[in-house]
């Protein structure tokens, strides 16, 4: 069988990529190795992990779950877009750094990406809803506990 | 300003390039022409290969090469022993290591069988489906007694039984103290751990460079080191031509402290021969077969005790699960040996335990080695004595408890790392008091009771436990300050998420009066630091530590002395700090360390002879036996009593590992491994079938704990300071993980009032469908 | 693990998907949200020659109501659901399931077609669309079919769609006036496929007597399985606990199930029978609280 090439175009980050990819190239290995974006991680390739969520229009799916060319004409985010331009931190991001929320970090950008959308849905969350909309994705390392109270710190910083 | 840092809650150095997805994990190696690996692996158990035939493989297109155990002729050896026996009398070791491809016989689910090289991972997954393999199944040992009745199969057939190791460790006269006896408490505990599971799984990338005549391995390995001398040694190169490199580590736990898996074999002679980089990535349904495990104990246990509580005597006969190979040799039955004395007076012991060979993964560490499975076994006998002899459980511990002037503590037998285990120092009282204190022990009784009123089932658990920490051999570090002024710490050690870039920083910084940020760590890199042993058993801060102290305190002398002779002026006259030496008193008298790390290497100019070039240091530390840390956990939960739903209310961790380098750090190692606890004691099970197949292999079906099932923690600590070395650590990474089995079982015994209807926990791990099982049993 | 190659194709319309389902039969499978399949191709327990990208068809997607029902377009994702407070107050015992159907990503991508054209005996939505008595459109290229949910799912994985039909739209009826519901399951953790899962639905008359019942459960059979019969003597009378725990006992001859790695069968039957209890009794009082 002839290998099954697509063209397609999407948006990364704000940036334009056009690609010919095989249909069954996986999102996740597409913005890894053909964009060269590895801060999405691959933990499981069967959705329960969490390690690879990107947002896709804004909303936070597993991108192992995803084929690139589904992609086509969507806009994703991914971990490398969170911080500014100028290296400012995101607060969520500085308040996973105040809180010691990361341990080896394979899961953290998995986790950002989550939380950030959470955040802009739910500007007020308790420790439970936190921990609810955590509970997609596994950190082996840290017992959450530091990461609950990087996203509540976070939630009240952007609260002003 | 003072650069203090050391004790404080440092925020990481490592944090930025994390958080903003810019560290260097295995995956994210890429390197021009890099082919990709896949393994045939074996479906069944425990079979003869009769024919493995890979012509169809090699006709895909994309495919470079495939090779079976025959095709690596001289180079297909058995593994190194990794860790000898302890030298023990009487032992019995039979020693069986991995092979980088099956010959002959295949002896668990997932042992490799073919390596086939692409151009992409999808295409050499295609190609596993071209090769035709014949398998003659024969009956696979997966029950440990049932593994050492005669006619059963052999895993090895040549040692003529599934004995892999027996060993017996005494102290005292058993036999006399149950003798003297008023009570004695004899069960069977069966405790099963499980697998590490980090979120990164292994993965390996070899780069062979002809010209240069130089082996690069990117590996995610917890011991470049001895992973850099082992390859060298096989594939026949000078050490100096090897490099290993142990990028940032997604988790590690312990299984990736194995060494000499097929894959870290297989790869770099790979390379080699194709003249090409190769990349292998564990996928997740590999790790279940290829990354080590621990797994289960069964143990036929009996204590005596006075009428009052005292432990006499502790006789213990286990079997132990060691997997299909023992390259690891004894670490964890050893473990589980002695941490069962825990921190209590055992007059008399004798353990017996016998290591089998079963047709699963193979047995190595992960987080506790082994101590979980002792510590389960003895705080249940103390809970069942308890209950006996009508003595509350937290008082039999109080009673039994080592006193604390009765330090050095020599417990006689032999410990993993070879020396008479003999706690260094602790004060065990004050940490129980404090966690009974934090989980309100006293008042809890009058808690229980108001909530039954209400038709809620709540209990308590109460569970203490040492934990053998910071073992040699020994560890390095090479400090030095550079002409920017910018400290470098470069050691052999590796890292897995525990904070070294910045609790090693702390420990420079501290002596050297820089910035905690102005040291630059480099670990996992044999090329920056030629020796050690790796990062495992709670030793990274203990041993690597106080190398790092030990060299950060002869650069510092170096750098008083250049400024001395500077200023014209003794030593007691400097001060170090902020990045300068100054004069004490005369602040405008200074001299920037990084001026004087120049002065130290002159491009030019005379030397006195003998003299040292740069502001640096090499130092080494190697204690001279392990420091024993120690801890007690609390916890309440709540159990609904029809279907056995268990929810935490409340968990207390109080702890002793001597002095605290960064409490954060700290807090965070804990929180890690109760989540592996609670894991363990109630979620994480694997589930074999009889003929060694996996049911459960895949994260839907094994079940890590997520954030709903790990409550909030409250820690406590205690400072007993080991003696053993100058800053008085002892390790801490694995005691989280420890005591959660006999926790669990008490609170719910507790909770749904067990030992009144008949039903004892001895076992781990339970569920909500286990419970149910156990009650029914009782009642009928 | 990657899947194993195969042809895509994005459907442009409904006709066009429907067309090549015709042409490929068995050798080709839809993707919608792909929370299950993609998962299965990755472990290369699935390889359909040929995937049909059903994701550009908009008008697959949506909540319409129409004549006294709820029509939900089969591309309607799981979030589209919870996000509409005028389908949850409608059909509170949707809402109720969708916290523990997966995780929020999965919810993001995953759809309700999807769902209940894979039929997980586990599954949540089977055993809640059996519950509201749902009929499902299906089409092929060349005909409609409307389908009683308690037709359409035949066995484990199974439904009663031949190889060139899809589900296009799930038709839910309006819901019984003075009527309460409750959805309750047993999992390990939240998220993960029920271990026994309990959909009840109790509609009074104006004495506040039981007129009719509906009950159904997950995970306790091949299919979801409806066991309203269990709760018959419940109907003509106020609910009373007797009544209530004797229907949970009814049950258990209503249901077989298969145990797994984490259950054993008669722990299953227990819970069941547990959550059939406070289930029943939790829809009884809703009745009055409107919901």
């Amino acid at each position: 069988m002839d290998t099954d090439l697509h063209e397609i175009t999407l948006s990364v980050n704000g940036a334009s990529y056009t690609r010919r990819v095989e249909s069954r190239m996986l999102l996740s290995d597409f913005l890894r190795h053909e964009l060269g974006l590895a801060g999405t991680h691959v933990g499981c390739e069967h959705g329960v992990c969490g390690a690879c969520t990107v947002l896709l229009d804004g909303e936070p799916v597993r991108s192992c779950l995803m084929l690139a060319v589904q992609a086509k004409g969507h806009a994703i985010s991914t971990i490398e877009g969170l911080a500014s331009k100028d290296g400012t931190y995101h607060p969520l991001q500085q308040a996973m750094h105040d809180h010691h929320g990361l341990q080896c970090g394979y899961c953290t950008p998995g986790i950002l990406m989550t939380m950030t959308a959470f955040l802009d849905e739910n500007a007020s969350p308790s420790e439970d809803e936190v921990r609810e909309a955590l509970s997609g994705n596994l950190c082996r390392c840290t017992g959450y506990q530091n990461i609950v109270d990087a996203v509540m710190t976070a939630a009240m910083r952007m609260r002003g | 300003m003072s650069t203090r840092t050391f004790g404080e809650p440092i925020k990481r150095n490592e944090d930025r390039r994390l958080l903003t997805g810019q560290a260097l994990f295995i995956d994210d190696v890429e390197l021009p022409g890099m082919l990709h690996a896949a393994l045939l692996r074996s479906q069944v158990a425990h079979a003869r290969i009769i024919k493995i035939d890979i012509s169809r493989a090699l006709q895909r297109r994309g495919v470079i090469a495939a090779y079976a155990a025959d095709d690596l002729g001289a180079y297909w050896q058995p593994g190194p022993l990794l860790v000898p026996p302890p030298p023990i009398a009487d032992i019995v070791f039979n020693k069986r290591t991995q092979v980088p491809l099956a010959k002959d016989k295949v002896r668990h689910v997932g042992e490799p069988l073919v390596i086939v090289i692409a151009e992409s991972r999808y295409i050499a997954e295609d190609a596993l489906d071209d090769i035709d393999v014949e398998l003659e199944q024969l009956p696979a040992v997966v029950d440990l007694e049932q593994g050492l009745r005669p006619g059963s199969a052999l895993v090895h057939e040549d040692v003529g039984s599934n004995v892999s190791a027996h060993v017996r460790q005494t102290k005292g006269n058993y036999a006399s103290a149950a003798a003297k006896a008023h009570c004695t408490i004899k069960r069977r505990f069966r405790y099963e751990h499980g697998i590490s599971s980090p979120i990164e799984t292994r993965g390996v990338v070899a780069r062979w460079d002809a010209r240069a005549n130089q082996m690069t391995i990117w590996d995610t390995t917890q011991a470049p080191v001895f992973v850099r001398n082992g390859l060298a040694g096989v594939l026949g190169l000078n050490e100096r031509n090897v490099r290993v490199i142990a990028p940032f580590v997604g988790g590690g736990f312990g299984p990736k402290i194995m060494m000499f898996y097929p894959e870290e074999v297989l790869l770099p002679w790979i390379s080699m021969k194709l003249n090409r980089p190769i990349k292998w990535i564990e996928d997740r349904l590999e790790h279940f077969f290829a990354t080590t495990h621990e797994r289960g104990q069964i143990h036929d246990a009996e204590m005596a005790l006075s009428r009052d509580g005292k432990i006499l005597g502790v006789k213990d006969v286990f079997l132990h699960d060691g997997g299909a190979y023992d390259p690891y040799g004894l670490t964890v039955p050893i473990n589980s040996q002695c941490t069962l004395l825990g921190p209590y007076v055992v007059p008399s012991y004798d353990s017996t335990f016998t290591q089998v060979f079963t047709n699963l993964p193979i047995v190595t560490p992960y987080r506790g080695a082994g101590r979980q499975h002792g510590v389960f076994v003895m705080e249940r006998l103390l809970d069942l004595a308890a209950h006996e002899l009508g003595i509350d459980p937290v008082d039999i511990r109080r009673r039994n408890l080592i006193p604390p002037d009765a330090f050095p503590y020599n417990n006689e037998i032999i410990y993993q790392d070879f020396a008479p285990l003999r706690y260094d120092s602790g004060n065990y009282e004050p940490v129980l008091d404090q966690a009974l204190e934090a989980i309100g022990y006293k008042t809890f009784k009058d808690e229980q009771a108001a909530a039954r009123q209400q038709g809620r089932h709540l209990g308590i658990g109460i569970a203490c436990y040492v934990e053998g920490t910071g073992i040699g051999p020994y560890e390095g570090a090479k400090v030095q300050v550079q002409s920017n002024g910018k400290v470098s710490v470069a050691t052999g050690i590796g890292t897995q998420g525990q904070g070294h870039f910045t609790v090693f920083a702390q420990i420079a910084a501290d002596q050297l009066g820089v910035a905690v940020g102005d040291v630059d760590v480099i670990t996992g890199d044999t090329d920056q630091f030629y020796w050690g042993a790796g990062t495992f058993a709670s030793r990274g801060a203990v041993v690597a530590g106080n190398a790092v102290n030990e060299a950060s305190k002869v650069v510092r002398k170096k750098a008083l002395k250049l400024a001395g002779d500077l200023f014209e002026c003794s030593e007691d006259d400097l001060v170090i700090d902020n990045g300068k030496v100054s004069i004490v008193g005369i602040p405008e008298r200074f001299v920037r360390l990084g001026d004087l790390a120049s002065r130290a290497n002159p491009m030019r100019g005379a030397v006195e002879p003998g003299t040292e070039p740069g502001l640096e240091s090499t130092q080494y530390f190697g204690p001279k036996m392990g420091a024993t840390a120690n801890g007690v956990h609390a916890m309440i939960v709540e159990m609904d009593p029809r279907t056995f739903e268990l929810k935490i209310l409340k968990y207390v961790v109080v702890h002793d590992c001597g002095t605290v380098i960064n409490p954060l750090i700290l807090a965070g190692q804990i929180h890690g491994g109760v989540a592996q606890g609670i894991g363990n004691a109630f979620y994480e099970k694997l589930v074999f079938d009889d003929q060694g197949q996996l049911l459960n292999a895949s994260l839907a079906d094994y079940l890590l704990p997520t954030a709903l099932e790990v409550p909030r923690m409250e820690l406590g600590h205690t400072v007993t300071k080991s003696p053993l070395n100058p800053l008085g650590i002892k390790g801490a990474g694995e005691a989280g993980a420890i005591p959660a089995g006999p926790l669990f079982a008490q609170a719910i015994e507790d909770a749904l009032d067990l030992k009144g209807r008949g039903v004892e926990l001895l076992e781990i791990p339970l569920s909500p469908s286990r419970l149910f099982e156990l009650s029914r049993k009782a009642t009928t | 693990m990657k899947p194993a190659p195969f042809k895509y194709i994005a459907a442009t319309s409904l006709e066009h998907a429907l067309a090549l389902k015709a042409e490929h039969g068995d050798d080709a499978k839809f993707l919608a949200g792909g929370q299950s399949l993609i998962p299965a191709m990755n472990f290369r327990l699935a390889r359909p020659a040929v995937l049909i990208d059903i994701n550009g068809i908009g008008d697959l997607a949506g909540l319409r109501p129409q004549e006294g029902t709820v029509r939900i377009g089969a591309l309607t994702r799981y979030r589209a659901l919870q996000r509409d407070d005028t389908f949850g107050k409608l059909f509170p015992l949707i809402g109720e399931a969708l916290p523990h159907i997966a995780h929020p990503q999965i919810r993001n991508r995953g759809t309700v077609g999807g769902n209940l054209s894979h039929a997980d005996p586990a599954s949540e939505l089977p055993a809640i669309a059996l519950a509201l008595e749902a009929r499902f459109r299906v089409r092929s290229a060349k005909q409609e079919r409307l389908i009683a949910a308690a037709d359409f799912f035949t066995g484990a994985l199974t439904t009663d769609l031949q190889p060139d039909e899809m589900l296009v739209e799930i038709e839910l009826p309006a819901p019984k006036p003075r009527s309460g519901s409750c959805f309750m399951e047993i999992a390990r953790r939240r998220g993960d496929f029920a271990i026994a899962g309990v959909a009840a639905m109790v509609a009074m008359d104006t004495q506040d007597k039981c007129a009719e019942i509906r009950l159904t459960l997950c995970g306790v059979g091949e299919t979801p399985v409806d066991a309203s019969a269990a709760a018959d003597g419940l109907i003509g009378q106020a609910p009373s606990e007797q009544a209530i725990r004797d229907a949970a006992a009814s049950l258990q001859g209503m249901i077989e199930p298969a145990g797994n790695v984490h259950a054993t069968t008669e722990y299953q039957r227990h819970v069941a029978g547990v959550l059939t209890e406070r289930a029943l009794r939790t829809a009884a009082q809703r009745v009055h609280d409107g919901y």
